[in-house]
């Protein structure tokens, strides 16, 4: 009977130089989180997907650049190279979603919360460790496929480089933008609790919108569309302002709202996710 | 020490838990026994802080479990062995666990040897078994070293070998000082292992007392007889001052006369006996008859008999009657 149960003295424990041994921490919190997400396949697969799609679809826009039908003087290469953001912005927001729905979908939660029942500490730190993690990921995919599409483009003398005026900023931008767009999908899987439900909710709002607003009439679009979540997050990986109508935000402008929208999803979430039932 | 008072939780119009007040003490083993959805997984997750009550308050040490300050030292829980990532292998579901409360790493090997999950440490969950998982989540609990123990249904599942490891682990908590509440539906398991009874039916506190109090308030002793002469021991008794029910197999069960009485009744009056055994009701029954009512009423819609059913059956095991 004794062999099994008897517990050894916990190390550590009594010494008084590791007074912080069992209480909760911010910073332990971020180690737990970090494990959790580096021990998952979810998370490489995510990533892996974000990489090649980003890079894979930003180097066959720059391809089809070269092929003619680039707008002149108002052509914007370092956009065109970055352009598989339209669709990587959506990988990132499957995995924000994965890094808390699977909490619930799992069970982990039960866990998670008898062991560290300060809510606000494991969600704050849960959303630290996914930002850190997205924007680094984003930041080197963004520069790969920035790279890549340049060296496309550059045998027909059209395109970028770092130098040129905000340039720089568009592809930090892009890397900003997948960060919010994870954040945002992050908002959503701690609000809806259920991966399909709040996938479907990402979608809804990044692509469906966007596309839905241009059956309005298009008085109305001119008032509308700079508003619609995508199309002002995207300014921000842009480097000549677009010249047709309707006008967009500027791209700090823009990506302010749109971290203004993911802020308010998060807001939402955080405070239910305090108060309701786990 | 688990404190809850006038403890309530509704879901809509449904009282999952209504109004308990019970305290659980350390250095024992205490049960929380009841019939399935009686609200044991409930109040769980209320001392937890998982679930915020409707009313009422339930505190560890004093303090409500979302505002201990460490909370892994002072409260260690299973709730069921799916509560993990079945994606992540057993050393680093305790790892993520351990860093959480700052806990040595260490400690998580000490743990997994504890449950005997060493050599499976780095397999994903997803391929345990439902007593692997057990173990994990019990290794889980156990990382903290802490004062209080909580087990939802621990045996639930298991085999034989795997039981008995569950049922000494819990003594030997026990022995140690520590707090140890752990839920059942069985009132068998329960006889084995707890040494206090928090009885509930329809989330409301039914008994809280010791084993042996908790039998010999909610089951009187009887006499089972086979006799040949049954009419005529039957008025005996009848006149003596008890009762007689047939039981199935022949035998007659008498109530309100214990065996000496029975068997000098028969003497004087020359009865035959065939057999005379005193039959002391087991947990297990005193639980049914205590919980009958509540077992009734949630199953009310179908019908008393159909809900009545599985009550008589355990009470033929036991060799009783209904």
């Amino acid at each position: 009977m004794a062999t099994t149960s008897t517990l050894a003295p916990m190390a550590g424990t009594g010494h008084a130089a590791s007074g912080r041994t069992g209480t909760p921490t911010f910073a332990g919190v971020l180690r737990s989180e970090f494990t959790k997400i580096r021990s998952v396949r979810s998370t490489y697969w995510s990533l892996l997907a974000l990489v090649v799609v980003t890079i894979g679809f930003g180097a066959l826009a720059s391809y089809g650049a070269t092929r003619g039908g680039h707008g002149g003087p108002f052509f914007d290469a370092t956009q065109r190279s970055l352009g598989g953001l339209y669709i990587s912005q959506l990988v990132i927001g499957v995995l924000g979603v994965l890094v808390i729905s699977s909490e619930y979908s799992t069970g982990m939660i039960r866990t998670t919360l008898t062991t560290l029942p300060r809510r606000g500490l494991m969600i704050a730190a849960k959303a630290v460790v996914f930002a850190v993690v997205a924007f680094v990921t984003g930041l080197i995919t963004c520069f790969a496929s920035f790279f890549v599409g340049q060296a496309i483009m550059s045998s027909d003398h059209i395109g970028a480089s770092l130098s040129q005026p905000n340039v720089l900023r568009a592809v930090l931008g892009g890397a900003l933008f997948l960060t919010a767009c994870g954040l945002l999908a992050f908002g959503f899987g701690l609000l809806i609790r259920h991966t399909a439900g709040a996938i479907t909710t990402v979608v809804g709002l990044l692509f469906v919108v966007t596309i839905l607003v241009n059956l309005l009439p298009s008085t109305w679009q001119n008032h509308v569309d700079k508003w619609i979540p995508a199309m002002a997050g995207t300014q921000i990986w842009t480097t000549i302002p677009s010249q047709g109508q309707p006008a967009m935000f500027a791209p700090w402008t823009g990506f302010a709202v749109f971290c203004g929208y993911a802020a308010i999803v998060l807001i939402a979430a955080v405070a239910l996710f305090r108060k309701r039932d786990a | 020490m688990i404190e809850a008072r006038g403890l309530t939780k509704r879901y809509g119009e449904t009282v999952a838990v209504d109004n308990l007040s019970f305290s659980v003490a350390p250095g024992k083993i205490t049960g929380f026994l009841g019939p399935n959805g009686a609200g044991k997984t409930t109040t769980m997750r209320l001392i937890l802080g998982l679930d915020r009550p409707t009313s009422g308050t339930v505190t560890i040490e004093g303090r409500p479990f979302t505002q201990v300050t460490q909370p892994m030292r002072q409260v260690g829980a299973l709730l069921d062995a799916k509560a993990l990532h079945g994606g992540r292998s057993a050393y680093n579901h305790l790892l993520c666990v351990a860093q959480s409360n700052n806990l040595p790493k260490a400690r998580v090997d000490e743990v997994l040897g504890l449950v005997g999950l060493t050599d499976v440490a780095g397999k994903r969950a997803t391929g345990f078994s439902l007593g692997m998982g057990q173990r994990l989540g019990i290794a889980a609990a156990l990382l903290g070293d802490p004062q209080i123990l909580m087990f939802d249904e621990p045996v639930n599942g298991l085999d034989p070998e795997g039981i008995l490891w569950i049922r000494n682990l819990m003594k030997a908590l026990a022995a140690e000082g520590r707090t140890v509440f752990v839920s059942s539906h069985l009132m068998s398991e329960m006889e084995n292992t707890a040494d206090h009874l928090l009885v509930i039916g329809r989330g409301k506190l039914i008994a809280d007392c010791t084993v042996d109090e908790f039998i010999a308030a909610n089951s009187q002793l009887t006499v089972r007889v086979r006799t040949p002469q049954q009419d005529q021991l039957t008025k005996l008794v009848a006149t003596a001052g008890g009762t007689v029910r047939e039981n199935g197999d022949g035998t007659i069960v008498i109530s309100g006369l214990d065996p000496s009485q029975v068997g000098d009744l028969a003497y004087e009056n020359s009865v035959r006996l065939h057999e005379l055994a005193p039959v002391h009701a087991s947990l297990e029954q005193a639980f049914m008859e205590l919980t009958a009512s509540s077992v009734q009423f949630r199953a009310g819609v179908p019908g008393g008999p159909g809900a009545a059913g599985p009550v008589a059956g355990e009470q033929v095991l036991t060799g009783e009657v209904a």
